[in-house]
C-alpha cells in the first residue's frame, strides 16, 4: 500500500495550511462480482486520522461510495512544529500510517 | 477504345491514391491532438498535478523497484542504469522498437522484462501485474515531455506495415476499424464520450473506469470488447505492430506518462 502525503515544510504561526493525502488502496464496495460470479467481499478504508504530536487534528469516516485510490485535501492552522502523523484502517484490518514534519517559525 | 483507356487511367490513379499516403496519417499533421485535449478542465488539472494524479502512485513504488537489487546476480535496474532521471531521460517516447540482441519489436514492458531475465536474472513480470505497471510507469514518467519518435525503418517496417493493416481492417460484430471511430469521426460524440483520436502518448494511464493504472493493450482490449471484435490476450505480436503504428502515427506529440483518462 503506497500513499503519498503532501504538507509545507515551513510555515508562520496562525498561517493556513494545506494537507494532502492520497492512499493506494482498492475501495472495494463489495457489491462486484468477480469474473466467474463469486461476489468480491467488501473491503473500504473506514477511519483516516491526522494528528500532530499526538493531537486530534482531522479525522475522516470513509464509505464504499468513495473512489478507489482516495485523495484527501483539508486546511488546519499551523501553531505548533512537530510531526504530522496520517493513519488509516481498512476493512481487513490492515493499517497504514505516513509522517511528516513541519517547521513553523 | 480511348475512353475506356482513360477510364482506366483514372481508375489506376485513383487506386494507386492511398498507396501514395502509406507514408502519411489519415489525420492531418496540423489536426493531431492528446486525448488530454479532449478532457474535462478537472481531469486535465488532475493529470497536471504531480500530487493529485493517481498513477503517481504507481510511479511511486516504479521508483522502489528501479532501485529493488533483485535475480540471481542480486542487481537493481539503478545498479546499471543510475539515476533514471537522466539515463531513462526521453528513452519511453522512442518505444516500441526492434531490440538490436534480438531482432524482436518490444515495447517498454517487453523492454524492462527483457532486461530482467537477461541481466538481472529474474523472473519476468506478469503483463498487467502492478509491478509491470508501476516499473513502466516510472520509466515512462521520465520522458514526460518528449516527443513521440518510434523508428518504422529497418526490420520495423514489416510490423508497421502489419500494425498498419489490423488498423484499417474492420473487425468484430460492429464491423468496425479503429479508423472509423479515430480518424473518420473523432470530436464527435459517442452518448457522453468525446471520441479521442486513439493516441498512445499518456500510457500506462490511470483510468477512472478501471480505477487503477492500465497499458496502452489493456485500453486496446477495452476498445476491442467495445466493438465486439475477438481480445487477443496479452503480448500477442497484432498488439505490438498496432502498438508500433499508434506510435508513428502520433509522432511528435508529447509523452503525458502517467497520464489520466475517463
Amino acid at each position: 500500500m503506497v500513499a503519498r502525503v503532501q504538507i509545507p515544510k515551513e510555515a508562520k504561526r496562525g498561517e493556513l495550511i494545506e494537507l494532502r493525502i492520497v492512499i493506494q488502496h482498492p475501495m472495494e464496495t463489495g457489491y462486484r462480482h468477480d469474473e466467474i460470479g463469486r461476489l468480491i467481499k467488501r473491503n473500504v478504508i473506514t477511519s483516516l486520522l491526522c494528528n500532530l504530536n499526538g493531537a486530534e487534528v482531522f479525522r475522516a469516516e470513509l464509505s464504499p461510495g468513495i473512489a478507489a485510490n482516495p485523495y484527501l485535501q483539508f486546511y488546519t492552522v499551523a501553531e505548533a512544529s512537530g510531526e504530522f502523523e496520517f493513519s488509516w484502517i481498512d476493512d481487513e484490518g490492515k493499517r497504514g500510517s505516513e509522517r511528516q514534519s513541519i517547521v513553523v517559525r | 477504345m480511348m475512353r475506356s483507356l482513360a477510364a482506366a487511367l483514372v481508375a489506376a490513379v485513383v487506386s494507386a491514391a492511398p498507396l501514395a499516403r502509406a507514408q502519411e496519417r489519415g489525420i492531418p499533421p496540423e489536426q493531431i491532438r492528446s486525448g488530454s485535449e479532449f478532457l474535462g478542465a478537472d481531469l486535465r488539472a488532475l493529470q497536471g498535478d504531480d500530487f493529485a494524479n493517481p498513477g503517481m502512485l504507481w510511479v511511486e513504488r516504479g521508483e522502489e523497484l528501479w532501485r529493488e537489487l533483485t535475480g540471481s546476480g542480486a542487481r537493481s535496474c539503478a545498479g546499471c542504469h543510475g539515476e533514471a532521471a537522466t539515463s531513462m531521460r526521453g528513452v519511453a517516447a522512442r518505444y516500441p522498437r526492434i531490440d538490436p540482441e534480438s531482432g524482436k519489436l518490444l515495447n517498454l514492458e517487453g523492454r524492462i522484462n527483457a532486461c530482467r531475465v537477461a541481466r538481472q536474472g529474474a523472473a519476468p513480470f506478469g503483463y498487467e501485474s502492478e509491478n509491470l505497471l508501476s516499473i513502466t510507469a516510472y520509466v515512462a514518467r521520465q520522458s514526460r515531455g518528449t516527443p513521440l519518435s518510434a523508428s518504422i525503418d529497418g526490420e520495423a517496417k514489416r510490423h508497421f506495415d502489419s500494425g498498419r493493416a489490423y488498423y484499417y481492417e474492420r473487425r468484430g460484430q460492429m464491423n468496425l476499424s479503429c479508423a472509423h471511430c479515430h480518424e473518420a469521426n473523432w470530436g464527435k460524440r459517442l452518448l457522453s464520450e468525446t471520441i479521442s483520436q486513439g493516441h498512445p502518448n499518456p500510457y500506462p494511464v490511470y483510468r477512472l473506469e478501471w480505477q487503477a493504472m492500465g497499458s496502452l493493450e489493456r485500453r486496446l482490449r477495452a476498445c476491442l470488447s467495445g466493438i465486439r471484435a475477438e481480445m487477443l490476450p496479452y503480448g500477442a505480436p497484432e498488439y505490438l505492430d498496432l502498438e508500433l503504428f499508434l506510435a508513428w502515427r502520433a509522432r511528435g506529440l508529447p509523452l503525458e506518462a502517467p497520464g489520466v483518462r475517463r
